[in-house]
This record gives structure tokens, sequence and C-alpha cells, in this order.
């Protein structure tokens, strides 16, 4: 148990897939301008991580370790999780379009995001077994999600303030974002 | 090796396999136009157009949410492509413009002295602003610093002037005003907002039932940009030529001017000046509508509550047919309204020029006579507006009063609107104090009738018609019998009127409108020598569109048999039906019928974009005032004569129907203009340039 509350923590606030690791930056400057689009993406991004590790992790136990053929991971992932997206996306617009209404429209600008593609192979680098790859893709992906919606609130706040013009609009983005990653390294001494 | 193959044709097949079969099960239609303004955005998904990734921002473009520039990537050629796909069809997004609210008066009351701070949103931090206003604006030009496009200064007044041309409707300045003072709105969203009490609203525009922004025409004026000023009144009040000339203007009464001056800014002269100046050179000025939705809605009735309604609708693209029972457009203003008080050329000048809007009309068709409401239904009609005013006479019911020379007064009046021949006699009594009773009397005197009464059971201060009218009836010599009720019609020989039997009347207690109620004095019976009477003692809504076994029958009267609607949303119990105007209030001004007429059409928008149909929040609906902004004293107003109403001369007016009131000069009006203070919601200017305090 204690295992997994490391592994809870570790992947949301020490590693953290944006501020830590730096995957997913394109969506995290994207779709960070406003809040309310920013907390659609995050939900859209634990849906998609969740699903995308359960079905890589079994893949490849299944397929490419027993039959030898690792080297194809990349490109077998790849496939395996933009076409995954793409069906969930049909299911949802057609069988519960109140889901879709709310994080389907995120749906196609994640699906080949690095930031999933990064915890599925941080699931079979890190050698997990079934639970703590679940666990590890639900925490980094809440840990882009907290990024995100904790990003989109300054910047909320940024475009308040008197930026000088070469600066504004995504230029002090990256700067801030890099005020919160150094944040972020506070977190180093957690566990 | 062979494994490795083997696998990834496998995995390719399972994928394509699936996701083929999944496209035809799941299949959901979409409007093919998304598709391909899709093919035509960058494909980034980078969301620096503010949707999420490119089918959002496509799916914007098609429902006419983006313009066809949205995307920040792509070059003008795909730009122009996206707008032939959008193109003719329905859909293209309608402009965002930058609007500012505040009108700058600068004379709220100061409370704080701030040092050192230079940016709105700091300030607003601190304790609000150094004014009192909680809404006006600080002027610091946090908006000019987020413009992007250059379209925003400040100007010498200390408040942000927007720049029409450079602004492509960001939004940027919205964001960072801490004040609601710049709104970035469509010109849709504008024409149909109703003032809320968080609006800067002046005085004058919250009483004013079509919710007019007065300050600013005002200030058009003054400034000589009297394009400027039909503009802004068009926003609100598409029958400007009429209303300058009929409206009892109800915003006079709280003008700001009278509290401390004698009279107030003569506000609806100055509107009749600024019409009749588009009106007398001949070209008319444009007026923008937006893209056309493809909906369909029928006006049943051609009155001022139908052409308002017809006319915001048509601006905000929805395709309209007006249904007129009579043989003109027009309603009460043709045919309630005499020639002299409303002449009918301008009229026809007017409504012409909101036909030419793009607006189908039939005239002498009459709802549950030619057509009803299956056949609009059936008609393709998505909703239906009934403004069919109240003409049907109450009747005296007193003996005699079917006799030949017994008229009603919209019947009379009607009759003379339409040039038939009306068999009147010498001498005639005209019963009713209200504004049809004196429109009666001084159509009589026209006629060349040599005596005309007017019978009123209570006194002339109880007289509910405009004072302006009354003065002039009694200029042009007409007799004022007052505390007189009619008592019954005395008979000749051939069956026509020849005298007017009324008792008189005592003033007793006030009843519940506050009036004191006449009681009738015993055995004071008198007979009035006439031979034609008028009976103009108020109307009700003819309720022949009822046809027996439709879905009419189900619409909800009121007992007045008006037709009973949410007063917000104008809205009956049958969903598609709306109604304003007379046939909902019973009788009201025109104005009121505008400003009805205008709610409608938000109400039947809501309805048509398929959005709930409800109140704006916090509006006013002119029912009443924002309690701050009601002064009791207006300090540093000094006193300045009103200019006068041009009238022509008693002797001549009376042999004819020639428009009796006539327009203020140019240099009066710019006067007059000068006269108003430029009031928000608490301040006010008295040191304007122009002003002769």
């Amino acid at each position: 148990m204690g295992d997994y509350t490391v592994l809870i923590i570790s992947s949301i606030l020490i590693n953290n897939i944006v501020l830590a690791q730096y995957l997913g930056i394109c969506p995290f400057i994207g779709t960070s301008k406003k809040m309310e689009t920013a907390t659609g993406m995050a939900g859209a991004v634990v849906f998609v991580m969740t699903l995308a590790a359960i079905i890589t992790w079994t893949i490849d136990t299944y397929f490419l370790k027993t039959l030898d053929i690792e080297f194809l991971r990349t490109i077998a992932f790849i496939l395996v999780i933009a076409s995954l997206v793409q069906f969930v996306e049909m299911f949802l617009k057609k069988s519960i379009p109140a889901l879709y209404a709310g994080l389907g429209i995120f749906l196609p600008l994640i699906t080949t995001n690095c930031a999933v593609m990064g915890v599925c192979l941080i699931n079979i680098k890190e050698e997990y077994n079934f639970l703590q790859a679940l666990t590890s893709s639900i925490s980094y992906a809440i840990g882009f999600g907290l990024a995100l919606v904790l990003f989109a609130g300054v910047r909320e706040r940024v475009i308040l303030g008197r930026v000088p013009r070469p600066l504004q609009d995504t230029s002090i983005g990256l700067v801030t974002a890099g005020m919160l990653a150094l944040a972020f390294i506070g977190f180093r001494g957690l566990v | 090796m062979i494994e490795a193959i083997l696998f990834t044709l496998g995995l390719g097949g399972v994928c394509g396999v699936a996701l083929s079969v999944a496209s035809k099960v799941f299949y959901v239609y979409e409007d093919p136009r998304i598709a391909k303004v899709e093919g035509l955005l960058a494909g980034a998904n980078c969301g620096g157009c503010g949707y999420a990734g490119c089918s959002s921002a496509a799916v914007a473009v098609v429902n006419g949410d983006a313009p066809p520039n949205v995307c920040i990537l792509v070059g003008p050629e795909n730009v122009s492509a996206i707008a032939a796909i959008m193109g003719s069809e329905a859909g293209t997004a309608e402009p965002l413009k930058s609007y500012n609210n505040c009108q700058g008066g600068h004379r709220a009351t100061d409370r704080f002295v701030y040092q050192g701070l230079n940016q709105c949103s700091a300030v607003s931090a601190l304790y609000g602003g150094k004014r009192d206003c909680q809404i006006g604006c600080l002027g610091f030009g946090d908006c000019v610093n987020a413009c992007k496009f250059d379209a925003l200064r400040i100007g010498p007044n200390g408040y942000p002037i927007v720049d029409k041309n450079k602004c492509v409707g960001c939004g940027a300045c919205e964001r960072v005003c801490p004040k609601s003072i710049i709104e970035v709105r469509t010109m849709s969203q504008r024409l149909l907002h109703l003032n809320t009490e968080d609006d800067a609203l002046a005085p004058c525009q919250q009483t004013c039932p079509a919710e007019i922004d007065i300050p600013r025409y005002v200030t058009h004026i003054r400034e000589g940009e009297y394009d400027s000023a039909v503009d802004t009144i068009r926003e609100r009040n598409p029958l400007l030529l009429a209303c300058g000339r009929v409206c009892p203007h109800p915003c006079e009464e709280f003008c700001r001017r009278s509290i401390e001056d004698e009279e107030a800014v003569s506000i609806n002269q100055l509107k009749r000046f600024a019409a009749d100046m588009e009106m007398n050179t001949g070209k008319r000025l444009p007026i923008s509508k937006a893209p056309d939705t493809g909906k369909q809605v029928a006006v049943v009735g051609g009155g001022p509550a139908g052409l308002s309604c017809a006319y915001f609708l048509r601006r905000v693209g929805h395709n309209v047919t007006i249904f007129e029972a009579m043989p003109k457009l027009g309603g009460m203003l043709r045919y309630g309204i005499p020639e002299y008080r409303l002449p009918k050329a301008v009229l026809d000048w007017e409504i012409e020029g909101i036909l030419n809007l793009g607006i189908d009309h039939h005239t002498n068709v009459k709802m549950g006579l030619d057509f009803d409401l299956g056949s609009l239904v059936g008609g393709g009609f998505d909703a239906i507006f009934m403004g069919v005013g109240a003409w049907k006479d109450y009747k005296l019911k007193i003996p005699g009063e079917n006799l030949t020379g017994c008229f009603t007064g919209i019947n009379f009046l009607s009759a003379i609107g339409n040039q038939e021949k009306v068999d009147i006699g010498k001498r005639a009594a005209v019963i009713g104090g209200g504004n049809t009773a004196i429109d009666c009397v001084r159509t009589l005197i026209r006629m060349g009738v040599e005596k005309v009464y007017l019978v009123y059971r209570r006194t002339r201060k109880e007289m509910p018609a405009n004072d302006v009218e009354i003065v002039a009836a009694e200029h042009e010599g007409v007799e004022f019998v007052f505390l007189a009720a009619p008592n019954k019609v005395i008979e000749d020989e051939n069956n026509s009127v020849a005298g007017l039997e009324y008792l008189q009347m005592e003033l007793g207690e006030p009843d519940a409108s506050g009036r004191r109620r006449p009681v009738p004095v015993e055995g004071s019976e008198t007979v009035l020598d006439v031979d034609t009477i008028i009976t103009a003692i108020g109307q009700s809504p003819d309720t022949a569109f009822r046809t027996p076994g439709t879905r009419m029958e189900e619409l909800n009267l009121t007992r007045w048999d008006t037709i009973d609607v949410n007063p917000d949303t104008c809205q009956s119990n049958v969903p598609y039906i709306f109604a304003a105007g007379d046939g909902a209030t019973g009788p009201a001004l025109v104005v009121d019928a505008i400003g009805g007429g205008r709610r409608a059409a938000r109400g039947i928008d809501l309805f048509l974009k398929g959005k709930p149909v409800t109140a704006q929040n916090r509006a006013l609906l002119s029912q009443r005032h924002i309690p701050e902004s009601i002064f009791t004293s207006v300090p540093g107003v000094g006193k300045t004569k009103r200019k006068p109403m041009p009238e022509l001369p008693v002797q001549e007016r009376i042999h004819s129907f020639i428009e009796a009131d006539l327009v203020l000069a140019e240099p009066d009006a710019l006067e007059e203009a000068g006269r108003c203070l430029n009031c928000c919601r608490l301040c006010y200017n008295p040191d304007n340039p122009r002003n002769a305090a």
C-alpha cells in the first residue's frame, strides 16, 4: 500500500509529466488560456491516459514480450493509441453525447500526444505490473491536469498585468511555465 | 522476423477494421461543411484560436460563432476559401465589434485620491476606483494596452474610443476591463439587449419604453453627426419619424435638467429633427443586418408593434412576412392618428424603409378569415408574432347609441384615415378624455363641423390625453364639457341623433386608480344639441382571430381580451406564438408597442435558436428605475429656455389637415441638444462647451 502512495505522490508532484519531464507542452500552452478549456482538457487527459495505459501494457506484456519483438514497441503504441482515441471519440459522439460535449472535443487534440505516449513507455521501462501501471498513469494524468489548471489560473491573471509587448501572450506563458516548474522542484525532498 | 511482420500487419488490420466498423456503426450526421472547413484549417490543433482544436473551430465557423479568419496560422487564400464555403449560405459569423458604454460625463463625486497607480485592474482592486460610480470607466486604458490591433485609444474625455474599422472583435479589451465599460458584441446581441440594472443608463433611457440611448443620440446631434444620431435611434426604434411626431415622451419626465431648470431637454423634438433630416435629404441611410438564418416568422398585424418586431427580426437575420388586415401597413399610426399629427406621406416613407430590409407583406388579409394558424404553421413559419392591436371600441351601454349619426372613435378615425366618406352633421359631441377623443375632436374641427363638444365625466386634470394635445384642441375652438356622464341619445323622427342627454357629476372619493370618482348629481339632466356623437372611451382587441377548433382556442386571453403573455419575453402559453403591442397590453403608447415588438423579437430569436426563452437577467423593462440614478438636486445647472416647438397658426391649421406641429430649425436643435447634461448613471456634465447654462 505504501508503495502505491509513493507512486501516486511522485507521479503527480515530483515527476510531474509537464513540469518535471517536459512532455505534453503543446496542449499545455494551447489550452491554458481559459480555465474552462483547461478543466475540460484535464478531464480528457485522465480518460485517454488511463485507457491508453491499459491497452499498451496488455499489448506489451502479451504480444511484444512473448513474441520477443520489443523493437516494435514505439510504432505499435502509436498505432494503438491513435486508433483507440479515434474509436472512443466516435463511440462517445454516438452513444454518450453529453460526455462527448464535455470532453470529446479535446480527444483529437491528444491523439498522438507525447505525454500519453511518454506515460505508456514509462510504465514499461519501470517494469510496473498491471495495477502499478494503472495507478501511475492515472496519477500522471492528474498531475498533468493539476499543472494545466494552475497554469490557466495564472495566465488568466497575467493578462491583467502590464506585460511588455515583445513578451506578451505565449512568451510570457513560457516564462510563467518555467517559474511553475521551478516551484515544483520544491517537491523533490517529499519522498 | 516473420512474427514481427505478421504482428505489424495484424495490428494494422485490427485497428483498420475496428475503425471502419466503428465509423459505420457510430455514424452521426454532421454538416458536410464542417469537414470542408476543417480541411482548410492548419490542422495543428494548437488552440491559438481559442477553440479546442481544429475540429471545434470548424464547428464554430459553420455554426456562425467564429469568423472565417478564426485560424491564426492559415493564409488569406484559405480564409477566402472558408468564406466561400460559408459564402451565401446561412451562418456566416456576424462580426464582433467592441463598444464603449460609458459616455464619460465625469461628474460623479470623487471618493479617494490615488497616487502612483496606473492600471484599471489595480485601481479596481483597491476599493473600486476614485469615483462614486460603480459602473463608470476608470480611464487608465487597460483595454488600449490589451488591444493588439490599435483599435482603441483614450479619447479627450478620458474614456476609450473604438475604431470600428480596425476592431476585429477578439475580445481582449472586454476581458481586461474590470468594469463592464467595453463590451464586444455582435450587432444582433446589441439590438436585442434589454436595459438592465448593471448598464450605464441615464434616467431618460431607463424611462423610455423603447429603451433608446438618448444621451448618445443627443450628443451626436450636438456634434452635427446627424447620420449617427439616426443610427443610434434605429438601434431601438425603427419608427423614428412617427415617434418624433406623436410620442408623449415619458423620458422627458425624468430628465435631470428639469430638476433644476424649468423645462426638460426637448428630447422628442430632437429625435424628430434627426429623423426629418434624413427624410429631407431623400437618401436613406443604410441599415446593416446580420446574415440570413433561414428561419421564417409570420408577423400578424402591421402596426407599430408588428413593424418593430419584423424590423428587429429581419435585422438579426430571420425572414419575416407581415400579414395586415387593413389595405395598408401602419395600424393605428395610419388609421388611428389623424393626418395633421402624422402625415401619411411621412408614414409611407418610413414603412417603405423598413420593408426595404427585405420584409414581405400581404395586406387585406385577416387572421381567422383569409388565413389561420394552420395555414401559417403549414406554410413553414417557425414562429408567429401577434400584433393585432386593440380595434374594438367599448360601448357606452346607453339607450340610442346605435342611431344614425353615432360613431365609435376608432371606426371613425380609421374611416377617415382610409379616405372613406363619413356622413357627419354640423354639431358634434365626442365622449371620452383620452387621445382618441382628442384626435376625433380635432379631426371634426378640420372637417368643418360648426360646433364640437368634448364630453368627459371627470375634470381636465384627470384627462388621460397628452396635455399638449388638450391645449391644441382648446386653441382650435373645441368646447369641453367636464363632469358630464352621457345618459341617453335623443332620437328624432328619422332614427337619427337629435341630441345627447347627460347627467352632471361631482367628484367624490378617490378610487383604486387614485383619481377621484365622479358621482352623479340627482336631477341634473342636461341636453346638448348635437346631431353627431362619437364614442371614444377605450378599446379592446378584436378576438376574431381565434378560429374555433384550432390551437388558437388554447391561447390564453386576459379578462380584458388581450393575449396573455409573459411581459419579459412576450411568449404566450403556445410556445411558438408571441404577442406585444395593444393586443397584449391593452391600449397604450406607440412607443410601448415599439418596445414590446423588440422584446418579442428577442423572445422569438431565442426560441428560433433553440435556446430557453427566459427573461434577461436583472432587466428594467422601463417599469422601474435604478434608485441611485434618481437625483433630487443637480448642482451647477443654470436656467435656460427650452426652444419652443414651431406650430402652424390656428387659423391656418383648422381648415386643413396639413401637419400642425413643425420641426425645429437646425440652430435651435443644436442649442437644444446643448442643454443635455450628458448624464450617465451618476455623472452629468454641465460644463459642456455648447451648454447655455
